[in-house]
């Protein structure tokens, strides 16, 4: 792994790039690497753009704020490329040489020419990656997208293994300590838990994606 | 309630004995973490963006039963005023606002300065202009530098739990008796999840003793007029102005006062690194990291820099900044607001002082990549004044 490695998640607001900045951030923590996680600083609502960023690494994380320059961009919505649904335009901003993004699509569509030589200029891999697909066939809901945008990321990069995901996904849905929501993530979470009869189906539901992505992702880069 | 298990300690053994472990947790969360120890009487809240959250945090510390008391104030200035009165009551009390918040509550602060109330409380740094921003921002910080307050800026998240908790020691020792104001930059800190060690062992800060206050508690025999509205304060004469103008500077002297009990804790007013270097970067508050984060880059290119961290803003480490600059070639000083005022004091303190690059300056919640700082420490311009 690169020294540290920095995270921009660009999504809606309601797609859970918060939690799922949350649950990589605490599964590098539990893989003993320091890691920070903060949301973009905006009064985010349902289908609003929203950002969040990851820091992990190794040694001491300094750098706080917006990742103005990441290593890896995911994106959860095509909107955020489409209709410039984002703080960052265009979409690949900042990103270093050689890095990465994953894109979720739900329908095919293409870049421009511009935005193709300019991630070719740096470099950048782009991998569209159709997360929402695998969430609704294997969890029922697209509200598990992000878990399966995690799936892919694992399975794609290094940054953390499966089963951190997956012990971090256990902790932030049925983890021993409350976690600290704001009140429309709140409300999300129990929409999520509503779909299932129990916690345990969640958490098996939310395994269920990270692997199947994972797999996906990993047939992708073979 | 859970709150009457925690055995009452000494500050000292809570902050340098007390077993800790290490959490993953965000800014607002380490807030809840410090009042859990802090045995307060009384919090008062009023939501603003980005404070919102800790208050939320400590109202859920009453309901475990944490803390005595919590309501719900009308405004800022209804909290401030309300708390001062608990404080002049003789009970333990905390809260906390941010940007217009602080604005709209400012009337107060030199009031409990002047009152020799034992306030502590969080300032959660926003921007206050129109057009509206929710954004971090330090520049209530260069507003509240005469009020009386003392005043610490936190780093990270770490020091914001370290500081609440220190914070009312220093304030309650009787040569002090002064509000502390601990700072933290909006959302850099408050909503970014990082590491923190808390205490995890049953103990909590021995109980507030009134009696140990300079001044006296008001009950029904000693109303609050004594102090605020007696009548040789009141009358239009020499003595009264004296009266007056000696009862400032007393307030100044007792924030100077602090420095030994800060000292205790924080070690020294700021923290160095690299000490020798020719460049020397001096920082508060979220500006530090960002400047931990340039020197990195630039020690991978073979540049050294120092930094000086300042952890006291208010009683200011004049000395020890005339010290630690005093071989300085060039002085860098990066901030989140526009009008710089640590370059202000900072220039106002030493010799020579054309040797500070004033800047690099964002403000209005944009995010300072290190990449700038190591841009202006390498050309030597302003960016962003």
């Amino acid at each position: 792994m690169k020294k540290e490695i920095s995270i921009r998640m660009s999504g809606l607001g309601g797609q859970g790039v918060v939690t799922a900045a949350h649950i990589l951030g605490q599964a590098a923590v539990l893989e003993k690497k320091n890691a920070t996680v903060n949301p973009f600083f905006g009064a985010e609502k349902r289908l609003a753009p929203a950002e969040s960023y990851v820091r992990i690494s190794e040694s001491e994380i300094y750098d706080v704020g917006e990742v103005v320059y990441p290593d890896i961009i995911m994106i959860y919505h095509p909107d955020v490329i489409l209709k410039g649904k984002s703080y960052t335009m265009p979409f690949y901003s900042g990103i270093r040489k050689n890095g990465i993004i994953i894109a979720n699509y739900t329908t095919e569509f293409s870049l421009d020419e511009t935005d193709k030589e300019e991630l070719k200029k740096s470099n950048v891999k782009l991998y569209f990656v159709p997360a929402t697909k695998i969430a609704l066939e294997v969890g029922n809901t697209e509200l598990s997208t992000n878990i399966a945008m995690l799936g892919y990321l694992a399975g794609i990069t290094d940054v953390v293994s499966l089963d951190s995901l997956k012990q971090s996904a256990y902790e932030r849905f049925a983890g021993k300590t409350k976690f600290v929501a704001s009140a429309t993530t709140a409300a999300l979470d129990e929409s999520v838990k509503k779909q299932y009869a129990k916690i345990e189906q969640l958490i098996s539901s939310n395994n269920a994606i990270l692997e199947k992505a994972y797999k996906e992702a990993k047939s992708i880069i073979s | 309630m859970a709150g009457n298990n925690l055995k009452e300690v000494s500050a000292e053994y809570l902050l340098f004995e007390a077993k800790r472990e290490e959490k993953f947790i965000t800014g607002s969360e380490a807030v809840k973490e410090a009042i859990l120890r802090a045995n307060v009487d009384l919090a008062i809240s009023y939501p603003i963006t980005p404070q919102s959250e800790s208050m939320h945090l400590v109202g859920d510390l009453y309901a475990e039963g944490y803390v005595k008391d919590y309501f719900r104030g009308e405004n800022e200035f209804a909290v401030m005023s309300e708390v001062a009165g608990a404080a002049m009551a003789g009970v333990r009390v905390f809260t906390a606002t941010c940007g217009p918040g602080t604005l709209r509550a400012f009337e107060n602060f030199p009031m409990w300065a002047g009152s020799r109330l034992p306030i502590v409380m969080a300032f959660m740094t926003r921007g206050v202009n129109a057009p509206l921003t929710i954004q971090p921002d330090t520049i209530e910080m260069s507003f509240l530098l005469d009020t009386g307050m003392i005043m610490l800026h936190a780093e990270n998240a770490q020091d914001l739990y370290d500081m609440i908790l220190l914070a009312y020691d220093v304030a309650e020792q009787t040569s002090v008796h002064l509000p502390v104001g601990v700072f933290v930059d909006g959302f850099f800190v408050t909503h970014t999840r990082q590491k923190v060690k808390v205490i995890v062992e049953d103990v909590k800060l021995k109980s507030y003793d009134p009696s140990r206050s300079p001044m006296p508690t008001i009950d029904m025999e000693t109303p609050p007029f004594r102090y605020m509205r007696d009548p040789f304060v009141m009358k239009s004469n020499f003595i009264s102005y004296a009266a007056h103008a000696s009862w400032q500077q007393e307030v100044i002297a007792a924030m100077y006062r602090s420095k030994k009990y800060l000292e205790k804790y924080l070690g020294s007013l700021i923290e160095q690194t690299n000490t020798d270097a020719e460049i020397q970067i001096v920082a508060s508050g979220t500006a530090v990291s960002q400047a931990r984060a340039a020197a990195k880059i630039l020690k991978e290119e073979g540049i050294e820099v120092g930094i000086i961290k300042i952890k006291s803003i208010r009683p200011f480490p004049t000395e020890e900044i005339k010290d630690a600059l005093k071989n300085a070639e060039k002085i860098v000083i990066p901030e989140f607001n526009r009008a710089g005022w640590l370059a202000k004091e900072v220039a106002s303190t030493i010799k020579n002082n054309d040797r500070i690059v004033h800047g690099p300056r964002v403000y209005g919640g944009m995010t300072m990549p290190p990449e700038i700082i190591v841009e202006v420490i390498k050309k030597g311009t302003l960016i962003g004044v």
